[in-house]
């Protein structure tokens, strides 16, 4: 869960580990809009989307104090939310750095060269897959297939995929993250989305 | 090969923008209403007869599946769509959420109208951050234009529909697993018995279908049954989303006609395997989860549901993963083992316990540190897996290492006579 008692975390640019939790205004907002796409009394079905929330809110982590702010508004017991934040791949329960950078390594961006791009990302950010970057910004992962093979290999920062990498376009893109700019996403070669690189072979014929 | 005239997904590289105006320019929302007027009968009957089988892996008669829904729900009856999307090799349902957003929406209106449903979810997985924006978006816009929501497209049809973002979970693919999520759970598999259409989410009758099963269903209706049934080879009708990566000099994404032939579908849309045709190792064709072919199989083997089961493989999702021959093919089937394992929901032991074996034992095959028995050792493990799981999670962790020692046993066998030589002189 978070933080054991008396353990040290570099807190450094990452958020705090906190006693209270609360959504902000807006945030409490939107989590009703949220709660209106279930049927009354099936409130739990909005348990992840609002942990997506408290998430960004809180800088990239969910305090224990978070997951029971979340379990008391859904009315769950503490242990179903808990259970559900540890299950997620997409939920940090320990500190780490608000920046969220995950390497995809599975096979496909593997075959494509994600070892280069981990590479890069070890290199630029200054820590291993699993850790947050030594000034506590930035947190590295790798993370298991993205979903957009045909643009391998990819990189995820925060809300965006950066593809079609190599080791130097990975760098590029990283450090003018660590720059605190961020790149245009999507494919870093210049082609348009998933169309084949030397031009397409479909949808010549086809007008507005 | 597919006309242009036939291909369903016009947008599907994003060139022209998403929002509804130009959507209904490609055809979209075109006599929606006259579409589900016709009736729940004919809806689920145009369905069987188009041939249509499911995206999402499984191929499973989509027409079949709706008429399994009860014909009297006495409450709610949901549609629940598999955007979840996260099977290795596959990138397709991407494309179309992010560019064609109001076909899959109003295939959600007509399959709802089909099987009676009160609502839609759309489960996207939470990665698509963007994706799931641009859909919410596009859900906002067809309800402020009248056409889900009550009355919908002026049919007297009432449909809710709902975006519901996941959190990183492979399993939530399955379609329980997703159920269960969607009910603020852990993704764990359910037994089926009984099945979504009597139980599902809520308790409550429930059809889930994958993205690019409900995005073509407009398309369906608007051409007639007929059309896309001349499409394909029988029992393979209609078009497909082929996701290519991995060492093709242009991966991408293609719609094309299914059953064609794999050299085709490579050599004309992704500009050949890397160093040409005989730099081929081997493919996987429909996904992570399904077996390698090897290249003499490649050669000749067409791209449908059973052509590929002929060859012990399957379409799967369609997702092509290609190896040429500088690929380590022990270590690319080992970093997918490392998936299943990382990816198992934990509930049941064989999958919990094996997928961490498979993957050890992998790695030690990659490096040739195993004696020649424990490759029949290994697949002895894949087939205390496969079918003794409560979901095909564990059939999928089974498969890619069946396949690997049915085509690649000599490569196994040559690593750990190379390691033992290795050890051997270094002794």
């Amino acid at each position: 869960m978070s933080a054991a008692p008396g353990a040290k975390k570099p807190y450094g640019a990452m958020a705090p580990d906190v006693d209270r939790f609360a959504f902000t205004p807006e945030n409490l907002e939107e989590a009703k809009r949220i709660l209106a796409r279930y049927p009354p009394g099936r409130q739990a079905s909005a348990v992840l989307p609002l942990l997506h929330l408290a998430q960004a809110q809180h800088g990239g982590w969910l305090p224990k104090a978070a997951l029971d702010y979340v379990a008391e508004f859904l009315g769950m017991a503490k242990i179903r939310v808990y259970e559900v934040a540890s299950f997620y791949d997409m939920f940090n329960i320990e500190p780490v750095g608000r920046v969220q950078v995950r390497v995809c390594t599975t096979t496909p961006c593997w075959l494509c060269g994600s070892d280069a791009v981990l590479k890069a990302a070890r290199e630029v950010l200054g820590c291993e897959p699993g850790e947050s970057s030594p000034d506590g910004r930035f947190y590295l992962r790798e993370f298991e297939c993205l979903g957009a093979c045909a643009n391998a290999p990819v990189l995820w920062i925060d809300d965006d995929f950066y593809e079609d990498l190599t080791y130097e376009r990975a760098k590029a893109v990283l450090e003018a993250v660590v720059r605190g700019e961020r790149p245009e996403p999507g494919p870093q070669s210049g082609r348009k989305g998933s169309m084949p690189a030397g031009g397409k072979t479909t949808l010549l014929e086809v007008g507005e | 090969m597919l006309h242009d005239r036939d291909r369903i997904f016009t947008n599907l590289y994003g060139e022209r923008p998403w929002n509804l105006e130009a959507a209904r320019r490609r055809g979209d929302w075109d006599g929606t209403k006259e579409i589900i007027l016709k009736g729940r009968d004919w809806l689920v009957k145009e369905m069987k007869e188009s041939g249509l089988r499911g995206r999402g892996g499984a191929g499973f008669p989509t027409g079949l599946k709706w008429s399994f829904m009860p014909k009297q729900a006495d409450g709610p009856v949901y549609l629940v769509v598999n955007a979840d999307e996260s099977e290795p090799g596959t990138c397709k349902d991407r494309e179309i959420i992010r560019n064609e957003p109001h076909k899959l929406i109003e295939g959600c209106l007509l399959a709802g109208a089909a099987m009676g449903c009160t609502a839609g979810y759309i489960y996207i997985r939470g990665e698509f951050v963007r994706e799931a924006q641009i859909l919410q978006a596009a859900i906002e816009e067809a309800y402020a234009a009248g056409l889900i929501g009550k009355n919908a497209c002026g049919s007297g049809y009432d449909f809710e529909l709902y975006l519901h973002r996941g959190a990183g979970a492979y399993i939530c693919g399955e379609e329980t697993g997703l159920l269960e999520s969607l009910e603020g759970k852990k993704g764990q598999p359910r037994l089926k018995p009984p099945f979504p259409a009597a139980v599902g989410l809520y308790g409550r009758p429930t059809t889930v279908n994958n993205v690019e099963t409900i995005a073509v269903v407009p398309t369906i209706y608007r051409r007639g049954a007929a059309w896309f049934a001349g499409l394909g080879r029988p029992n393979n009708t209609g078009t497909k989303i082929f996701c290519i990566s991995g060492h093709v000099n242009h991966p991408c994404t293609v719609e094309e006609e299914m059953g064609i032939p794999l050299k085709t579908l490579l050599e004309k849309h992704a500009g050949g395997v890397r160093g040409g045709w005989d730099n081929l190792l081997a493919v996987i064709p429909g996904g992570s989860s399904v077996p390698l072919i090897p290249k003499e199989i490649c050669d000749s083997v067409r791209m449908d549901f059973d052509s590929l089961r002929e060859v012990q493989s399957g379409l799967g999702t369609a997702g092509v993963i290609v190896m040429d021959r500088s690929t380590d093919i022990v270590k690319a089937i080992a970093r997918l083992s490392k998936f299943y394992m990382h990816e198992s929901c934990g509930q049941c032991t064989p999958c919990r316990e094996g997928t961490g074996w498979l993957w050890r034992m992998m790695e030690r095959m990659a490096k040739g540190e195993a004696e020649p028995a424990e490759i029949d050792q290994l697949l002895d493990v894949t087939k205390e897996i496969e079918g003794h799981t409560i979901c095909a999670l564990g059939d999928a962790a089974a498969w890619p290492v069946q396949g690997l020692i049915r085509h690649f046993r000599g490569e196994l066998e040559r690593r750990i006579r190379e390691r033992k030589l290795v050890v051997k002189r270094a002794a």
